[in-house]
């Protein structure tokens, strides 16, 4: 088997927190991520979802080397990048980027588009003739809908619109020609009118420019719009895995099913019952022994008390991490 | 193309309109100074023809004749003799022989008066002390200015470590010392183990062999009180350098450089420091327009023969064109420091000046 564009591997990201006590010396630690594994092909779209706490921006923020990882692998095009020197990740992001979640922040307000698109390029070292820069950042600008390029070159972000900013930053994203572009919850702040064009344009890079994505999002509807296949993460671990239309259409995690049960269907006759979950996100601190979902599961058993629950492939490429599972579904049958 | 020019265009008529709007502001703020000035002066308690001359054996003739050669025997204004004690007086005069319209006519002649005390027209005796001040607060808040913020960014950049609560500790307490009190102890210390001068400007009755020689004196005069005055802000531009930096620091177009690739020095000086400077700026500008006066504590510590120490003598002797002067002077620098900060503002930060 070749290997993916990005291959994780046992990743695990462990907030050591300050203990309370002046003499206490347990350390406690927060475990944002524990135990991620999943492979990203080139031009693939691979969606993160999970609620809000559950690890995945921090996930997204190790693949980026932004935050060093406490243990495990990320491979990225065949090279480790864990514990990798700064060089190594120097290289990787030219071909790794990143689109944030607020395009009203993540743009320094004191630069014009144009000194923002431009910048990756300066940093890396490339395009260094003034004509071929300038092509660049308007193929960039052009591909991210800022059209007519030039006209948007000399704004400053405070003059534009939420989608327009959004652009902008997927603007200085594309200028790169990067293989694989990390978007943090890129529509969760703009407005509903323009996520469906934001969206759209994240899919048609993907297939235009070969583009694999890691689209994390809270939110279930926007999914499918994009993404390939789905990882549902549930407290720093993914529960369940598999290609959009499986999860979407047989959820096997209880989880899962409990977040699709409330995604707004537009067809009233497609309603469904909807699970609520009962209790709060167990604290990270102190993790549940046993299953992690196991004190908020409408099916647990006392044997998911004890027993910590692995991925286990119940179909082509669909994996849940769940003891019930095989039980589960035979009922249902 | 065209539609680039365009938004320029409107942009430069945007900036004019802006710039226009606040020097017409300053000008009217001295317009109001001018006038405060003068009644404040004449309301305070005192006489100038008393307080001038400490003799009690001024006879009231010899008053009087004061009185007349300063013009302080016209009406204040019409309808008022005087202010302090108040009379109320004919209001009938001709205006242009009070001493309000006397004043004001001066001014647009640009004349300033003549100190009663010095017998010196008042721009020259300003203009000497002024240029002491300025030296004296060059040097301070070239040294505060540098030192504060290279110790706010260090302090921002190793933020929550002991290298942090150290230089905040140092800022803090620097801050809150009282200005004559430190400068009281430098004085000791200074002169003590230094062997530095203890006040003025220069060594009294010295004949220098050279201008070499004439500088190494100022320095060694300057030295105490600068470094008096670096002490006092250095705390202030530390603090506020650090906080703004901090803040900086934790912006999302901070994370999204460093996905970009950036080094560490580039955020810094690339996207932390410009978006940082913002505030010091306008410190920097206020600080400055107020620092003309605010020096009085440490010219007086030190007999620096600056402004401030020409404004408590003034005062003292109800000195009114000396005191008109000297108040006009700061007023007007303070508003002129403002309007830089808010150009300068306008000029650093795209987002101000343009509706």
């Amino acid at each position: 088997m070749p290997e993916p564009l990005l291959r994780v591997r046992g990743v695990r990201k462990l907030f050591p927190i300050k203990a309370a006590g002046w003499r206490t010396h347990a350390q406690r630690v927060v475990h944002a991520v524990d135990d991620v594994n999943f492979d990203l092909g080139a031009g693939e779209a691979l969606a993160l979802v999970g609620e809000s706490g559950c690890g995945k921006s921090t996930l997204a923020l190790t693949l980026l080397g932004l935050e060093p990882l406490t243990a495990g692998s990320i491979r990225f095009e065949g090279q480790e990048l864990a514990g990798a020197p700064p060089e190594v990740w120097r290289l990787a992001r030219r071909h790794i980027q990143m689109i944030f979640q607020d395009p009203y922040e993540s743009l320094n307000p004191l630069m014009t588009v144009g000194e923002i698109v431009a910048e990756p390029l300066q940093v890396h070292k490339l395009a260094t003739a003034t004509e071929e820069r300038r092509r660049r950042i308007m193929a960039a600008l052009d591909d991210a809908g800022l059209k007519p390029a030039q006209h948007f070159m000399r704004r400053f972000p405070h003059e534009l619109s939420g989608g327009q900013r959004q652009r902008v930053a997927i603007a200085a994203a594309l200028v790169l020609e990067p293989r694989l572009l990390v978007a943090d919850e890129p529509v969760s702040m703009l407005d509903v009118s323009i996520r469906a064009e934001i969206l759209n344009l994240l899919a048609d890079l993907k297939v235009r420019r070969q583009i694999a994505v890691l689209f994390i999002t809270h939110d279930l509807g926007t999914v499918s719009a994009i993404a390939d296949r789905i990882a549902v993460m549930y407290l720093g671990r993914i529960v369940e895995i598999g290609a959009v239309n499986d999860v979407l259409t047989t959820p096997q995690h209880p989880y899962t099913q409990a977040l699709l049960s409330v995604v707004p269907a537009p067809n009233p006759r497609l309603r469904r019952q909807h699970i609520i979950l009962q209790g709060e996100t167990p604290d990270p601190v102190n993790l549940p022994a046993g299953c992690r979902f196991h004190p908020r599961c409408p099916v647990a058993i006392a044997r998911c008390h004890q027993v910590d629950p692995v991925l286990q492939a119940v179909g082509a490429g669909h994996a849940v991490a769940c003891i019930r599972t095989t039980e589960l579904r035979t009922n249902t049958l | 193309m065209i539609l680039c020019i365009r938004v320029d265009e409107s942009q430069l008529v945007h900036r004019s309109v802006y710039l226009a709007n606040k020097i017409a502001w300053a000008a009217f703020t001295i317009l109001f100074v001018i006038v405060l000035n003068f009644f404040l002066f004449r309301i305070l308690p005192g006489d100038p023809a008393r307080a001038g001359v400490r003799d009690p054996r001024l006879t009231a003739e010899a008053q009087a004749a004061i009185r007349t050669r300063f013009g302080l025997d016209k009406p204040v204004i019409n309808c008022f003799t005087s202010l302090n004690p108040l009379e109320p007086g004919d209001c009938a005069v001709n205006p242009l022989d009070t001493q309000f319209f006397i004043y004001a006519g001066n001014l647009l002649r640009g004349e300033f008066g003549i100190s009663y005390h010095t017998n010196r027209p008042v721009v020259e005796v300003l203009g000497e002390r002024l240029w002491n001040t300025l030296l004296l607060i060059g040097a301070g808040q070239i040294l505060a200015i540098v030192l504060g913020m290279a110790l706010g960014i260090l302090a921002a950049w190793k933020a929550r470590t002991p290298v942090d609560y150290g230089a905040l500790g140092f800022s803090l307490l620097a801050w809150s010392l009282p200005t004559f009190w430190l400068g009281i102890i430098l004085l000791f210390w200074g002169s003590t183990y230094l062997g530095l001068p203890v006040g003025g400007k220069s060594t009294p009755g010295i004949n220098y062999a050279n201008t070499w020689e004439e500088l190494v004196d100022l320095a060694r005069h300057l030295f105490l009180p600068s470094l008096t005055y670096t002490i006092v802000f250095l705390g202030e531009y530390m603090l506020i350098m650090r906080s703004s930096l901090v803040d900086v620091l934790a912006e999302d177009y901070i994370l999204t450089a460093k996905a970009k690739g950036l080094n560490h020095f580039q955020i810094l000086k690339d996207h932390a420091l410009k978006n940082a400077m913002l505030p010091m700026v306008t410190i920097i500008a206020l600080n400055l327009g107020f620092t003309v006066a605010g020096a009085v504590q440490i010219e007086s510590v030190f007999s620096w023969p600056g402004l401030g120490g020409a404004i408590y003598e003034a005062v003292n002797r109800r000195d009114y064109p000396m005191l008109q002067g000297a108040f006009l002077l700061l007023a007007v620098s303070v508003i002129v420091a403002n309007l830089i900060a808010e150009l300068l503002y306008g000029y650093l930060d795209p987002r101000v000046g343009v509706e």
